[in-house]
């Protein structure tokens, strides 16, 4: 059941001049959260900006009882709220109504999980690799941005057992160039009889381009799409994708209900505006 | 003390004046998880055409000032298809269902409301003649006097139903609509629909919207819309449903003082969904603090005493 909370900032770590981590005394959302759900977020109160905005939960906050405190969101500065967000202070209010949306499937071995990230398109996978490890599945992250400056968490994700396949626009860390050439890389090497699951967030071109490759490899993708939302409950019927299922015509499905998360192979790319 | 929060529009009663607005509140179903749709006054659930349509690609909307555009271009399930699906379970919630009809000709409007009247659980008929960001149908019937009356005849003349048109306040005069409407048979008018608007991005010169234009809801019309309401409560005895950027009691208060039997709340339901308790108690206050036993005593008590009114529509 989703429930809305006037949640009180614990901390704001700026990672970069454009990136920070807000951490929200969240708990009765968190504690309900599964990997790749969201929440919608307002800070303040007032009329302007007037909507709320849709963010994967990045972590969900425990304290040394392992009892779960809260959540934290990964947030990028582009817009009037991103901007609040990234200023916001410990004691500030936030109003945070969740968790909504369809989860990823959390796979098991002897199945491997590959994540694809791509900027802040982090979010969701660090939720996932915990849900992973506890699964004991095999993980692997690939991970691309702009810089080293713009990769994040990574010893978190190695402290959770997850391989890191890096790749950065001008070749300071890892791979020079886009995620998805470690990742081709990687489904040629890898084992085809060997079942392997792949996971996606972030530019929708790069999504897609991780569905098409790991669909010529026989592999599924599951993707993570970032909508522009209104209401987040299936209220308003902004955030529609075109989806075509069991070969039928292609169909604006919301992604509040019906996502974030999709089979890769069952979104008409072509057709998606984001 | 116990208030009477109830009201009555056209014949059809409900416990209190709050209804979740037309296309800001999916078909209901979707919040019944999260709000006990018995506890609403009325649900009026997402506009509806004879046959199933996609709508609008998105972009659908955009935040503006205190407000946001839409242009979703009313997708939809169709009439059959939501009697046959979501009107059991609208039943089964004990909500006070008004179904939004839609229709690019005076027949489909018609056999729409016709397919509705067969239908158990349909509390009244909101006629759409205001949608602004469509082709065919929608607005071009609703900035007519002659389209108005001739849509709210058709659908008038085949259903029991309470018949309630939507009107757009993109006219120069909307209390001659309220007339037209009433004129053709309305039991009760509700407005206002969105204002036609745009925005653009600068940057790259590009409309906001996919389809360039969109309606405007929110905040930002607030005090337009209680203006509009009021100069059809002066214009026509029919029971009015006023709605336009309602976020609090106190804004719904300023409608029904203004002239509004009942209110509508659309956008404001997007920033809060359980803003339904909020509204019942804050509106429950101010009647027992004014020492009133019926909110219906607060339709249209505007109190104008001294001050004269320099323009009148008309
Ligand atoms: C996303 C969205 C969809 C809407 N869809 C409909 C609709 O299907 N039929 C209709 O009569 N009005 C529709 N409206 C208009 C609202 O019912 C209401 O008249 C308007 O938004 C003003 O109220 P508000 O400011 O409280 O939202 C829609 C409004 C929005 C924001």
């Amino acid at each position: 059941m989703p429930l809305d909370v006037d949640a009180v900032v614990v901390s704001n770590t700026h990672l970069t001049r454009d990136y920070n981590v807000l951490a929200l005394a969240a708990a009765a959302v968190a504690s309900q959260t599964q990997p790749g759900q969201f929440v919608m977020v307002k800070p303040g109160g007032g009329d302007d900006p007037l909507l709320r905005r849709p963010f994967s939960v990045f972590e969900v906050l425990r304290d040394d009882a392992r009892q779960v405190t809260g959540l934290s969101l990964l947030n990028k500065r582009v817009g009037v709220t991103t901007r609040m967000l990234f200023a916001l202070k410990p004691g500030d209010r936030v109003r945070c109504l969740g968790p909504l949306g369809r989860p990823f499937s959390v796979t098991e071995p002897p199945e491997r999980a590959w994540m694809v990230a791509g900027g802040v398109g982090l979010a969701p996978f660090a939720t996932l690799a915990a849900a992973l490890r506890e699964r004991d599945t095999e993980t692997t992250l690939f991970y691309g941005g702009r810089s080293a400056n713009d990769l994040f968490h990574l010893d978190e994700f190695r402290q959770l057992g997850v391989r890191l396949e890096l790749a950065t626009d001008d070749g300071s860390r890892g791979e020079h160039g886009n995620v998805t050439v470690p990742l081709a890389r990687a489904l040629g090497d890898a084992d085809r009889a060997a079942p392997l699951r792949v996971y996606a967030c972030g530019p929708t071109p790069m999504m897609r381009a991780v569905t098409q490759l790991a669909a010529a490899h026989g592999r599924t993708t599951e993707v993570s799409l970032e909508q522009v939302m209104g209401c987040g409950l299936g209220g308003c019927y902004s955030c529609v994708v075109p989806v075509r299922r069991d070969g039928g015509p292609a169909h604006l499905v919301r992604s509040c209900l019906d996502g974030p998360v999709f089979d890769g192979s069952t979104v008409v790319w072509e057709q998606l505006v984001s | 003390m116990n208030v009477d929060l109830s009201v009555d529009i056209g014949g059809l009663r409900l416990r209190n004046p709050f209804i979740a607005a037309s296309g800001c509140f999916g078909y209901g179903v979707e919040y019944a998880d999260l709000v006990d749709l018995s506890t609403l006054g009325a649900v009026a659930v997402k506009g509806l055409f004879l046959e199933e349509r996609e709508g609008h690609p998105p972009t659908r909307i955009v935040e503006t000032p205190s407000g946001m555009l839409n242009a979703i271009g009313l997708q939809g399930i169709g009439v059959r298809r939501f009697v046959a699906e979501k009107l059991p379970l609208l039943r089964a919630q004990g909500a006070v269902v008004i179904v939004n009809i839609c229709g690019s000709t005076i027949d489909e409007y018609a056999e729409v409301a016709r397919i509705l009247d067969d239908a158990d659980g349909v509390g009244a008929v909101e006629v759409n003649i205001s949608c602004p960001n469509i082709k065919k149908g929608g607005m071009m019937f609703g900035c007519s006097l002659q389209g108005t009356h001739d849509v709210v005849a058709a659908v008038r003349r085949v259903t029991r139903r309470p018949v309630v048109p939507k009107l757009t306040p993109n006219v120069t005069d909307v209390a001659s609509f309220a007339a037209a409407a009433r004129d053709a048979g309305a039991d009760a008018v509700s407005l206002v629909n969105t204002f036609l608007a745009m925005a653009i991005d600068v940057e790259t010169r590009r409309p906001k919207l996919s389809n360039v234009v969109g309606g405007l809801s929110g905040p930002a019309i607030r005090p337009i819309a209680v203006r509009m309401v009021y100069e059809c409560r002066q214009a026509v005895d029919l029971p009015i449903i006023g709605m336009g950027g309602i976020m609090t009691a106190g804004d719904a208060l300023e409608f029904i003082i203004a002239g509004a039997t009942a209110v509508q709340v659309g956008t404001a339901n997007f920033v809060d969904p359980f803003i339904w308790n909020k509204l019942l108690t804050g509106l429950t206050d101010y009647v027992q603090r004014h020492g009133l036993a019926h909110v219906s005593d607060l339709v249209g008590t505007l109190d104008t005493t001294d001050r004269t009114t320099a323009w009148t529509s008309s």
